[in-house]
């Protein structure tokens, strides 16, 4: 299979460079992991009956242009199609339907979006807790909710905006903890001109905050030392706020601190990447035109940085005009400049977000005795003395402790480990850099690889 | 444990057309999902949070990010070990197993007998 | 010169992988004080995409000296493994069941009897102990071979090890016993400095020692011109490939596949003659998975988790250098591509001999001089 431009990921971003590039004429295939378009943030959005999309409120609902756009676009479409390679010669491998082939493109925008931030704390792996995005996804996809007391623990807008929508769902969370510092909004405050510039974001929150607390939900500020406790599963969650320990028991825990880029494509292909201490995160190197340091390889949407929905869309098509001129010599100028005003006005919320919602001290150090790495259980402690032993940075690591070897390989635990290494060192994240990523980027039958053979007329 | 939301609770009819009753099992023990679930939200629909034990410390374990990126999630399902049940639709008649330890690739009976290893009764 | 007194060693061994970790735990052993040199987080560094064979049965064939130092290094490896577990605590997990090399179809099995013939007949007195088994008796050691299997050769000397713990190990046995480790210090320059040696690194520091190991792989080419040491090797690239964990089925290692204590399967290996580029390429892992289903196709369904794209360091026969420099001595070269097999004889036969002095005669036979009399030959 060849096409002129390949895109990783049916979310906002993906959607939408694909539904750009295939109206300016290029051949487009699109690959995405889901059964359906949406990506995380509209998962199910063409499914969705009326009462549940009702409930998810207007941001999620608009998702549904984008996706029927994308539709009437003609640009190829490959659901339920796992990526697992992606080379410099723009050679994209797939798998689907227990079948690998390939795709030769001539330019590939990664779309892949966000994952959520690792949050190592005590009782993190317990059956029963999970991250606050997977109680979103349950109730996009499925309409399910929860039907015993839950808590909503951590730091950042989804924790709030998920303890709206429950509680519209009839569903409303014990409590929500939060472990925004006190002071935080004080310190964020210099950013509050920049934001309001940003449409509607400050005024949504506002709204969600008293609905919260006319529904009765207690909201905890300033916790601290969270744990959660259980044998076989999670039973509570004890933290410290207001001078004093609390115990809450509940089932079902979900944790949230912030959302950072899904790096897996652009570390395969060994694009420059580069440490954003607001964000917290690696970022792609990307120019004005979302290219990454390797030509032809475009990133968009919060994989090249959080942004939201709104603003992946936005990058999306900036990356497939960025595309245009890579292989057409098309220079949409004005267009591009139209879409980056956009951005910077739809990213204006950002720098106060990111202040007031930086992820806890606890999760970016855990105690030593926290698992770090969930599928080889290896703990922060564990992580220290490596480094202890002259370790260098994670792949040294991942060599000593297994650390990133298990079967997520390394994609859930790699921030974290890049932050306790760092602070180990005393040196700075950019310097400890990643975990360095290999093909298969999810693990593949053997059978199905022996089966693959690459374009044959491949030079 | 979860629940369909309120405009959703209503059983739906049988068959595999959209919101449709889909029957699979679960280590042995019938269950129903729906048209449209995820094996890893049939499951946490059904009341099972514990999916597997974990393959170093055989601690428990279940879904986490329930979109693929923590491998939390791994069961049994038609004899295929270590399948994220938060990516593979529920289908019917599904045999979906918990899982402990990596997956068997040799029956025991065809391997050497190791050393110490008695008749089994 | 500007800067700091520099530290003093009576050792600098430049490298940290298996090569130059074990000759530097050797060294400390010997009552030693040694500087360790290793590379930042992203190296070439062979040793994270090693095997883990402890293998004898195909080596030296041509030079049988090799032969005989590898079937030494074997030999060591069982007190070597429990020392290192004495010393630190890390069970390398070391075994050795004995390792077979599978053939598929008659035709590589005639090869590899060949093989083993030539080696019994170069062995003479020293003796040399593999023996080619048919199908039924390997069908008694070994379940699930597909039906391409013919045969194979079986030694009892052949095992296995986890290259990665045994690089920890030894790293933590040299730190341990008082080494000094000094990581992302790759060695930018050694120079003879008054009957010892200066080695300065690309951070800047200086360290003085009396003697000064080049452990560092493909980098021994350019440091070893800086002391009059001829080191002619280069890369090879291998991929392997890494399972999901299974439940134990396989002990024995086979030249291609062996199953780790965790229950990873691992994959090997190819030899790929591309330079420096250590990416992993599908078409290449597409070979390794048909040859591991040709000898296991019990494996069909289980996931393929990690690939590693790692350079061998080859020299132009494929048999190690060891050699101490005629115009400096004191400058040792240490280049191979077993660096697990002879990690037990490195730290425990070399290293005392470099600590003594010099290389004895049981080491002439991996001189460099050795391709300067092929040159001459053509």
């Amino acid at each position: 299979m060849r096409c002129d431009l390949a895109v990783i990921g049916a979310g906002p971003a993906g959607l939408a460079a694909a539904t750009r590039a295939a109206e300016a004429g290029l051949s487009v295939e699109l690959f995405d992991e889901q059964p359906a378009p949406g990506g995380q943030i509209y998962r199910a959005i063409e499914s969705v009956p009326a009462p549940r999309r009702e409930l998810l409120g207007p941001d999620y609902a608009a998702g549904a242009a984008l996706a029927s756009a994308f539709r009437a676009s003609g640009a190829g479409y490959h659901p339920g199609a796992l990526v697992w390679n992606v080379d410099a010669t723009l050679a994209v491998d797939f798998s689907r339907d227990g079948r690998s082939r390939q795709c030769r493109a001539r330019a590939v925008v990664v779309a892949t979006g966000a994952i959520e931030r690792p949050t190592p704390l005590p009782g993190w792996t317990l059956p029963g807790v999970t991250g606050a995005g997977a109680l979103q996804i349950l109730l996009k996809a499925q309409g399910l909710v929860p039907s015993e007391p839950v808590v909503l623990a951590g730091s950042g807008p989804l924790l709030l905006l998920l303890a709206d929508q429950l509680t519209r769902a009839g569903a409303p969370p014990k409590a929500v903890v939060e472990t925004v510092p006190r002071g935080r909004l004080l310190a964020a405050a210099k950013h509050l001109p920049a934001a309001l510039r940003a449409p509607g974001y400050l005024a949504k929150g506002l709204k969600m905050l008293r609905a919260l607390k006319a529904a009765g939900v207690p909201l905890h500020r300033g916790a601290t030392d969270l744990a959660i406790e259980g044998g076989e599963r999670a039973e509570a969650l004890s933290f410290t706020a207001g001078g004093r320990r609390h115990r809450l028991e509940a089932g079902l825990i979900a944790l949230h601190q912030g959302v950072v880029p899904n790096q897996q494509v652009t570390r395969l292909l060994r694009c420059a990447h580069r440490w954003s201490g607001s964000q917290r995160c690696f970022l792609p190197v990307l120019d004005d035109w979302c290219e990454s340091s390797v030509e032809g390889v475009f990133v968009a949407g919060d994989g090249a940085g959080i942004g939201g929905a709104a603003s992946a869309a936005l990058r999306g098509r900036l990356a497939a005009l960025g595309a245009l001129r890579r292989l057409r010599g098309d220079v949409a100028e004005d267009e591009a400049a139209g879409l980056r005003r956009d951005l910077a006005r739809d990213g204006a919320v950002r720098p106060l977000l990111e202040a007031l919602y930086a992820p806890s001290e606890q999760v970016l150090a855990p105690a030593d005795d926290t698992l770090v790495c969930r599928c080889e259980e290896v703990t922060a402690g564990q992580l220290r003395q490596s480094v202890a032993l002259g370790c260098p940075g994670p792949n040294q690591a991942k060599s000593f402790l297994r650390c990133g070897m298990g079967p997520c390989q390394g994609r859930f635990c790699g921030l974290a480990v890049t932050e306790i290494i760092a602070a180990a060192r005393g040196e700075p994240q950019q310097e400890i850099d990643y975990y360095r990523i290999r093909p298969p980027l999810k693990p593949l039958p053997l059978a199905e690889l022996a089966a693959f053979e690459a374009d044959e007329d491949a030079a | 444990m979860l629940t369909r939301i309120r405009s959703e609770a209503r059983e739906p009819g049988g068959g595999s057309e959209a919101g449709g009753t889909l029957r699979f099992t679960f280590d042995g023990r019938e269950m129903t999902g729906r048209a449209g679930d995820s094996v890893a939200a049939a499951l946490l629909a059904g009341g099972v949070l514990r999916f597997r034990d974990s393959a170093v410390a055989g601690a428990p374990r279940g879904p986490f990010c329930l979109m693929g990126v923590c491998f939390e999630c791994l069961v049994e399902i038609d004899g295929q070990g270590n399948c994220q049940a938060c990516m593979v639709p529920l289908a019917e008649g599904m045999t979906v197993r918990s899982q402990s330890g990596g997956p068997q690739v040799v029956a025991p009976a065809a391997g050497r007998r190791a050393p110490g290893q008695g008749e089994t009764t | 010169m500007s800067g700091p007194t520099p530290l003093s060693r009576d050792v600098v061994v430049v490298g940290g992988g298996l090569v130059g970790a074990a000759v530097a735990y050797g060294l400390v052993r010997q009552g030693l004080s040694v500087a360790m040199l290793d590379e930042g987080d992203v190296a070439y560094r062979a040793s994270r995409g090693n095997f883990g064979l402890v293998w004898v049965q195909s080596k030296g064939d041509g030079l049988f000296d090799y032969a005989r130092w590898t079937r030494s290094s074997a030999d060591l490896w069982p007190d070597f493994a429990e020392t290192l577990k004495d010393e630190v605590g890390i069970a390398v997990g070391y075994r050795k069941p004995g390792g077979v090399h599978l053939c598929h179809g008659e035709e590589e099995l005639e090869e590899v009897e060949l093989r083993l013939k030539r080696l019994h007949n170069q062995a003479g007195p020293d003796g040399y102990e593999a023996e080619i088994l048919d199908r039924a008796e390997l069908d008694e050691l070994i379940p699930g071979l597909g039906p391409e299997v013919t045969g194979g050769a079986y030694s009892p000397h052949d095992g296995h090890v986890s290259p990665l713990y045994l690089l920890r190990a030894l790293h933590e046995a040299f730190l341990a016993r008082g080494g000094l480790y000094r990581a992302e210090s790759r060695a930018r320059r050694v120079t003879p400095d008054g009957g010892g040696f200066l080695v300065e690194t690309e951070k800047g520091e200086r360290i003085r020692c009396g003697r000064v190991v080049l452990g560092a792989g493909l980098g021994n080419r350019e440091l070893g011109a800086m002391v009059g040491l001829d080191v002619p090797v280069h890369p090879l690239k291998g991929q392997i490939l890494v399972t999901e964990r299974a439940a134990p089925f396989l002990d024995l290692p086979t030249i291609y596949v062996r199953q780790t204590e965790e229950g990873t399967v691992m994959l090997g290996d190819s030899h790929e003659d591309v330079g420096f580029d250590t990416f992993s390429k599908p078409p290449v892992m597409g070979d390794i998975a048909r040859r591991a289903l040709r000898s296991f196709p019990v494996l069909r369904q289980l996931r393929i988790v990690r690939a590693w794209g790692a350079l061998r360091v080859m020299t132009p026969d494929g048999f190690p250098i060891y050699e101490e420099s005629e115009a400096h001595p004191g400058a040792f070269a240490v280049n191979c591509h077993s660096g697990v097999t002879l990690a037990a004889a490195h730290a425990l036969r070399l290293a005392p001999l470099i600590a003594g002095g010099g290389f004895a005669d049981t080491l002439a036979p991996f001189s460099s001089r050795r391709f300067d009399a092929d040159a001459h030959q053509e």
